[in-house]
């Protein structure tokens, strides 16, 4: 039904574009959903800079998480209302290929948004987090605020084989001094002070589930990396439940704004914290660039990350609540 | 037919599965087999056990429901905003949720029964109907800042060394209350006979248009308690809730023995069939093994239990 309405709204938008603005250097965003806060302040961002750059920003997205055909429909559509510049944040790093080439084939300027395709040569350009990096900083943190006492660690995991949900984990036990594996690696790192791993699809209730089958395997876990907040908060309830809130340090990733909320409320003890508007909003200078010099962009290009901890550790560099709402996505 | 003529096989089935894997995960794992890990499984799984009763009401009749979750969500939703926008107290905003279920609960019936539409197409409607107004309602933010009386039924007391949660004694007691009503009513078996054969029981007088309305209605009452659990569980209103409890309520329903054909299967069976998902995914996470298994391990058990269904039903022995 919505990817009706977005139908529907993008043929008028081509018919529109075939009159009036065609002068108007046309670029498409396609999220992985409409309804994720990142993702709308994403949308947020392009529009943003679209209008100060004078360009014509049209968006659309897949149904679900991990909607690849939804994300080929899109960007179907985006070419026919005259789409020079895409913008993607791919559901699936894999599959959405083809229709990338055939999108530069057709001298369409494609850079991948938030998360790389695999492998990444395949788009143009890729604006996104160094989740690698992200990891590192939250491990350096547990370390720190473990202040030496022995790691036993519980991982609630994205999904298998998801390059963000790697790269998050294994630099987090990198961080940490713990035996981990390169940012290139699409495995999970798995030393003896990981207690217990789940997927838990960043979602709050599968994640509260998974932690309370981790304290049921071992009561002893002391540190719990989670991959997003969502995952923090459901892993929190159940550390809760357990009455252990007091002595497990919860790291995460994101810097939203319902997380950095958690940060101060002593739920999550640090998370980093990544810019959507920033991609965006790169990700549009470098279409209208491409509109009126012809210059594509290359490579990766990294937007920042930064740590949120509402108590600072000595040696770990660290922003505080209020500067981490100042910059952070969702409602406020 | 009555719930007391099933198929030996299909009624025992979903018991003997569950005490296999609870014998294997025992072998497995010493932390398995304790009354306050078996206190945890039901806690995990009380919110799609009782989004199963109503849906087995349903299947009874030769019906599906896929809408369920998604109705569970918004009724979510609306519970929580009510209270956090409009400061309604806990009770009266819970009231407010269970009413928009049970609205879409009579949508759903009436589709079916006047205009005669397949549910499975109506459902399907009101499925994408739920999650976009849920997704517009709430802005797809997640209410967290809800009345302390909205997560009472998640909170636990101890029995004996385990801690029960309250809202797992109500879900038994829905289940038990349910169970005698479709037994030993006279409108719980008309809902039997509408699955078994709709035109032989209109011609004796029942009503079936009527029990068919009743049994969608009934299940929105089911899913709006469902979406009480759900806020109680995770002490939020998530817009993102229950995309996947539509098929894991019919897997429940499937693999306690009730047929997708109506009018065969035993409510205390899709109880069974619930613990058995959830008995899956916490043994495999205490033996340290990826959860896609328990996802393996679903996927043979439902073929197994359609085919078991199909068999007898042909009087293949």
């Amino acid at each position: 039904m919505k990817k009706l309405t977005a139908i529907l709204a993008l043929s008028a938008l081509a018919v529109a574009a075939g009159s009036a603005r065609a002068a108007e250097p046309v670029i498409g965003l396609i999220t992985k959903t409409d309804s994720n806060p990142f993702f709308v302040k994403m949308k947020e961002g392009a529009q943003a800079e679209g209008s100060r750059l004078g360009a014509r920003v049209i968006t659309g997205s897949g149904k679900t998480d991990g909607d690849n055909a939804g994300q080929i429909t899109a960007m179907e559509n985006m070419m026919a209302a005259g789409a020079k510049t895409i913008l993607i944040a791919p559901s699936d790093a894999r599959a959405i290929i083809p229709a990338i080439k055939k999108a530069q084939q057709q001298g369409v300027m494609v850079i991948a948004l938030d998360s790389p395709t695999d492998p990444a040569s395949a788009v143009d350009g890729v604006f996104a987090t160094d989740n690698y990096k992200a990891g590192q900083l939250i491990g350096q943190y547990a370390k720190a605020a473990l202040a030496g006492k022995k790691p036993v660690i519980a991982a609630m995991d994205l999904l298998p084989g998801h390059p963000v949900g790697a790269q998050r984990h294994n630099g987090f036990l990198q961080g940490f001094g713990l035996p981990s594996l390169e940012a290139s690696s699409n495995a999970l790192a798995r030393p003896a002070e990981v207690a217990c791993m789940a997927d838990t699809f960043g979602d709050a209730a599968k994640a509260q589930t998974a932690m309370e089958n981790c304290l049921q395997k071992n009561p002893a876990i002391n540190l719990v990396y989670t991959i997003n907040e969502p995952a923090a908060a459901g892993a929190y309830k159940a550390v809760k439940a357990a009455g252990k809130e007091k002595d497990v340090v919860i790291v995460s990733v994101d810097g939203g704004c319902a997380g950095v909320r958690d940060v101060g409320a002593g739920v999550i003890s640090a998370t980093a914290q990544q810019y959507p508007l920033k991609m965006a909003a790169m990700g549009v200078a470098a279409g209208v660039e491409y509109a009126k010099s012809g210059k594509k962009v290359s490579g990766y290009t990294d937007t920042g990350v930064a740590l949120i901890a509402a108590r600072p550790q000595p040696g770990v560099q660290s922003l505080d609540v209020k500067t981490g709402t100042e910059l952070c996505w969702g409602k406020k | 037919m009555t719930p007391s003529k099933l198929p030996p096989l299909a009624t025992l089935g979903p018991f003997i599965a569950l005490l296999l894997a609870c014998i294997f995960f025992s072998v497995q794992s010493e932390r398995f087999l304790s009354a306050q890990n078996f206190s945890l499984i039901l806690q995990q799984i009380m919110v799609v056990g009782v989004i199963a009763i109503g849906q087995t009401l349903i299947i009874l009749t030769a019906g599906i429901d896929l809408s369920c979750g998604m109705v569970m969500a918004l009724g979510g939703i609306v519970m929580t905003k009510f209270a956090a926008d409009y400061g309604l107290s806990a009770p009266l905003a819970i009231a407010c949720g269970m009413a928009v279920t049970m609205l879409f609960g009579l949508v759903n019936g009436l589709l079916v029964t006047r205009i005669k539409l397949p549910p499975f197409i109506v459902t399907l409607g009101t499925l994408n109907i739920a999650f976009a107004i849920t997704q517009l309602y709430s802005q797809s933010q997640t209410v967290t800042d809800i009345p302390a009386g909205m997560s009472l039924l998640g909170n636990t007391f101890l029995l004996g060394q385990s801690p029960i949660a309250y809202g797992v004694l109500l879900m038994l007691a829905l289940y038990v209350a349910t169970w005698l009503w479709l037994r030993e009513t006279a409108p719980g078996r008309h809902i039997y006979a509408v699955g078994n054969n709709p035109e032989a029981t209109r011609l004796t007088g029942i009503g079936t248009e009527r029990v068919l309305l009743g049994v969608y209605v009934l299940a929105g009452l089911f899913y709006g308690i469902a979406a009480m659990l759900s806020v109680a569980r995770t002490g939020a209103g998530d817009p993102n809730a229950g995309q996947t409890e539509n098929l894991d309520a019919i897997t429940a329903v499937v693999l306690g023995g009730t047929s997708l054909f109506g009018g065969r299967g035993m409510l205390l069976g899709t109880l069974v069939g619930a613990v058995i998902v959830g008995v899956f995914r916490n043994g495999l996470t205490l033996m340290g093994v990826s959860s896609v298994y328990q996802v393996l391990a679903t996927g043979i058990l439902v073929i197994l239990a359609v085919a078991t269904d199909q068999m007898s039903r042909k009087g293949v022995r």
